[in-house]
């Protein structure tokens, strides 16, 4: 196992320092403020927007380039995922029917195929 | 002061704890790899444990390992989770409504909680911010409960990581199991046409301004989907959708 070293042990808890701040950015300080109206709907819009932001990049890139092919595990791993989602919505556990789904197809088609 | 028997003891809970349970797989899988690319960046045991139980970001551990690995300025490092941590910051924005009765102290311990799933399960529950006390604890009592479904089950898979973190190869891909938890939440939450539209924007924006540093493209991509949204809520299309 490495070395311990401060310098490291400082930044880390800077990092930590920096998942309080932005988790909590606008609501540290307790002065009256409100969103204007426009924002307050607009933010409706925020959870899909990001979730989506943060996995499509996962699921359709490698290494900063688009596939190019359609032998890629995750697009069918993505495909098997949903249908099961919105096949069982509503009927509880739909999301984790989804990851077991999802990576019952990943699994054998990326370590077995190589996709 | 806020007393923490009842909520425990509360209905929401217990709901929140099972809505948490039902993204727990992907959630540890996900915490698992991030606990194996610690280690196998050459952080020390004591670094890999502190980093974990501390920062609880796992898209900002993975964005700072390297640059730590790399002995990178502090300034770069925590500017750069800084930047990454951006979408919190438009989070926050959206829960302060939510938050704002509770002193300070535990206001900064929910927002060090809300990270991803427990903030979008929160508001995906609750369209409007409480209306008065017992509605309150209610609200605080299910964010408790998935944040301590989504923290336990995050940090017991990246301390199994840290300890695993030599036999556990990485390119298994185990951490796509994190990707499809998000897209089944990302799934629950398709409640309207225009949320679907701000889903394929935000994707495809993601995508087009992949090349952006600091993962400012989920930044760009919120935006874009977001304005997008107000835009389209003014045409006659969207008229008949309600909320």
């Amino acid at each position: 196992m490495n070395q311990t070293d401060l310098w490291t042990v400082g930044v880390i808890i800077g990092l930590a320092a920096v998942t309080v701040i932005t988790r909590a950015f606008f609501f540290i300080s307790s002065r009256e403020w409100s969103l204007p109206h426009w924002a307050q709907r607009g933010l409706q819009y925020a959870p899909i927007a990001a979730l989506s932001a943060v996995i499509v990049p996962e699921m359709v890139m490698t290494q900063g380039q688009l596939v190019s092919t359609w032998q890629d595990a995750r697009l069918f791993a993505v495909a098997a995922g949903a249908a099961w989602f919105f096949w069982r919505r509503g009927q509880g556990q739909a999301v984790l029917g989804t990851i077991v789904v999802g990576m019952a197809v990943y699994l054998p088609l990326h370590l077995g195929l190589g996709w | 002061m806020t007393r923490l028997r009842p909520l425990l003891r509360h209905a929401e809970y217990r709901q929140g704890l099972r809505d948490a349970m039902s993204v727990a797989p992907g959630l540890a899988a996900w915490g698992l790899m991030t606990g194996v690319a610690m280690v196998k960046s050459g952080m020390s045991l004591v670094e890999s444990l502190a980093m974990t139980l501390l920062v609880y970001a796992g898209s900002s551990q993975l964005a700072a390992i390297p640059l730590i690995a790399a002995g990178a300025p502090v300034l770069v490092i925590l500017a750069t989770a800084f930047c990454v941590n951006l979408r919190f910051v438009v989070f926050s924005a959206h829960m302060r409504a939510y938050v704002m009765h509770l002193p300070r102290r535990l206001r900064l311990f929910v927002g060090y909680l809300t990270a991803d799933l427990s903030y979008v399960m929160f508001v995906r529950r609750y369209h409007q911010p409480p209306q008065n006390p017992p509605e309150q604890q209610a609200q605080l009592a299910y964010l408790l409960g998935s944040a301590t479904a989504n923290w336990t089950s995050w940090q017991a898979a990246s301390l199994l990581g840290i300890a695993l973190a030599n036999a556990i190869p990485t390119h298994w891909g185990l951490s796509f199991a994190g990707i499809l938890a998000l897209l089944g939440v990302a799934c629950s939450l398709a409640s309207s046409q225009l949320r679907v539209v701000s889903a394929g924007v935000a994707g495809a924006a993601a995508v087009a301004a992949f090349a952006l540093p600091f993962k400012l493209n989920i930044v760009v991509a919120i935006a874009a989907a977001v304005a997008l949204a107000l835009i389209l809520e003014q045409t006659p299309l969207a008229k008949r959708e309600t909320r």
